[in-house]
């Protein structure tokens, strides 16, 4: 593994307005990660979540506010955040292999003109390995199945060797196999200090695998580490009537559903 | 085998394969990217686009290549800036540069006196009346663009298959996208001679279209399509020689005959293959009591 900085990224009153809307999707939102810290965006639907993300990578301008990673404005690194969409917005029946949507993660290292050598190989074939999928490497990517194809985004993502790395709901609408490859893959990536910044509405997920939760509904309802941030105050007013409900979850759910799931993978 | 070398013995049958040929190896390339990013509309638009360069480099006795590339580029620009802010939508930006500019072509060609003469070779080519020059520019302009395809192999394949990698990665998905409309523009007007602004969207689009149903991978599918490109060019043209047919339509003609072949027989993708899969899966569903999953 190569040598890298894991970068702190500080996020300065970013305020994010659609085309034609009304109120903006995102209104001051500030917020530092130090390296390496593994964090779980948490809010309700449409409260910003995927705009954040969006913002943070540079797919939307934003309107109001700075994003610094390693404290230099965003935009100066390219090659250093990597982004999984929630819902990969791409050809599924473009003539790729899983290999080749794999390496098109080491594209940004590599710059212009030039091609993947041995290097690059080694990488994508380490990172097919540990998301699970590397016998299926020579696959077309419309043989898979959607948490198949969730594992080569992920495999992709892990291949650009990313200090930040942005997940937006990897744990939403996939097999437990997935889920668990995913977890996995979190606390691998703790241990080479990336910073992770995911975004789940598994409250569950978020208190018992990240350090800290940022609550999220437009602005930022709280931040800081799952207990003291998963409160039924702050739940109340990031979720409303539905944090009733969410926080019975909570307080009932002392078993740890994700070992459970990766028992279960394995037995598969 | 004098069928195949008696038209040989013709000089301008020997200019006419050659240029056939390397037109049909960058039309099937080029078209790849036409097929896999859904842009057959527009390669048929930028054919007809070029009409209003060439009537006017004809009109000033100017090179007629040389118009016809400047309007090429234009339009690819303009369907380009039309489109950029999302105002309006893609296709409805090509039909109105379309039409306008295929007016204005044809308006312009009428003030011409030859000018029925004249808009047959334009819209239908004349591979037979390519020069020793005409051979030169094409070969030049073919290596520029495949060289062009082959440098940014990794930038375009990103560009078409992820836009949201390729604006992460912050590659300049707009000047991409750009390049890509005025590669096609040049492509065109190269297929010019030989299979004319009428048929140019067809060898962008069928070769590459056949290569998609016989491959799995961009490069597999861009030789394949080269080799396709290629061969129906040589086979259209001998057609064209021995049944004295138009060899634009005749070059045209035998490229769908290989896309209906594929249609119907390629591996995994055709139509034969799928009704043999589907017959065999009722067989052992009907074996099986209980599915498996």
């Amino acid at each position: 593994m190569a040598v890298r900085s894991p970068a702190h990224l500080q996020v300065n009153d970013v305020s994010v307005t659609y085309h034609h809307a009304a109120r903006p999707a995102l209104e001051h939102v500030t917020f530092g990660v130090p390296e390496g810290m593994r964090v779980a965006v948490v809010g309700p639907n449409g409260a910003g979540k995927s705009t954040l993300f969006k913002a943070l990578v540079g797919l939307l301008p934003i309107q109001r506010g700075e994003i610094l990673i390693h404290g230099v404005a965003f935009g100066a690194h390219r090659e250093c955040v990597a982004y999984v969409p929630q819902r990969e917005q791409v050809d599924w029946r473009f003539p790729v292999n899983v290999q080749d949507v794999v390496m098109m993660g080491r594209y940004g290292a590599l710059g212009w003109f030039k091609r993947p050598g041995k290097h690059d190989r080694a990488i994508v074939a380490r990172c097919l390995e540990q998301m699970g999928i590397a016998p299926l490497a020579a696959r077309s990517i419309d043989e898979l199945s959607g948490g198949q194809q969730q594992r080569v985004f992920l495999a992709r993502a892990l291949a650009q060797e990313p200090h930040i790395l942005l997940m937006d709901e990897p744990f939403t609408g996939v097999d437990t196999t997935t889920q668990a490859a995913t977890l996995t893959l979190l606390d691998e990536l703790k241990t080479q200090r990336v910073t992770l910044i995911v975004s789940t509405h598994d409250l569950n997920l978020a208190a018992t695998h990240f350090d800290r939760v940022l609550l999220l509904n437009h602005r930022v309802i709280a931040y800081g580490a799952p207990p003291q941030t998963l409160t039924s105050e702050n739940l109340l007013r990031a979720f409303g009537a539905r944090a009733v409900l969410i926080e019975n979850k909570i307080v009932v759910d002392e078993c740890c559903p994700p070992e459970e799931q990766r028992a279960e993978s394995e037995s598969e | 085998m004098n069928v195949l070398t008696e038209p040989l013995l013709y000089g301008f049958m020997q200019r006419g394969m050659l240029a056939a040929v390397m037109v049909g190896i960058l039309c099937a390339v080029v078209g790849c990217y036409v097929v896999l990013r859904g842009m057959a509309y527009l390669g048929d638009a930028m054919a007809h686009a070029i009409l209003p360069g060439i009537a006017i480099a004809y009109l000033l006795k100017g090179e007629i290549l040389v118009g016809a590339l400047a309007a090429g580029i234009v339009v690819a620009l303009g369907i380009g800036f039309l489109t950029r802010r999302g105002t309006i939508k893609e296709d409805t930006a090509i039909g109105i540069l379309f039409a306008a500019t295929l007016s204005l072509g044809v308006a312009l060609i009428s003030t011409i006196k030859t000018y029925a003469l004249d808009l047959t070779h334009i819209l239908f080519g004349n591979v037979l009346g390519v020069s020793e020059t005409d051979l030169a520019v094409i070969a030049l302009l073919s290596a520029g663009v495949l060289l062009v395809i082959i440098l940014l192999y990794k930038e375009l394949l990103v560009v078409s298959f992820d836009a949201v990698l390729a604006a992460t990665l912050r590659l300049p998905t707009e000047l991409l996208k750009h390049l890509l409309l005025i590669l096609i523009a040049i492509v065109v007007v190269v297929s010019l001679q030989t299979v004319g602004v009428g048929l140019v969207a067809a060898m962008l689009v069928t070769p590459a279209a056949t290569a998609y149903l016989l491959t799995r991978r961009l490069p597999s599918m861009m030789l394949v399509a080269a080799l396709l490109g290629a061969a129906a060019s040589v086979v259209g043209l001998y057609l064209s020689y021995y049944l004295n047919i138009v060899s634009g339509a005749a070059i045209v003609l035998t490229a769908t005959a290989f896309f209906f072949l594929a249609y119907l027989f390629a591996p995994a993708r055709g139509i034969v293959w799928h009704l043999r899969a589907r017959r065999k899966h009722a067989a052992r569903a009907s074996d099986v009591a209980v599915p498996s999953e």
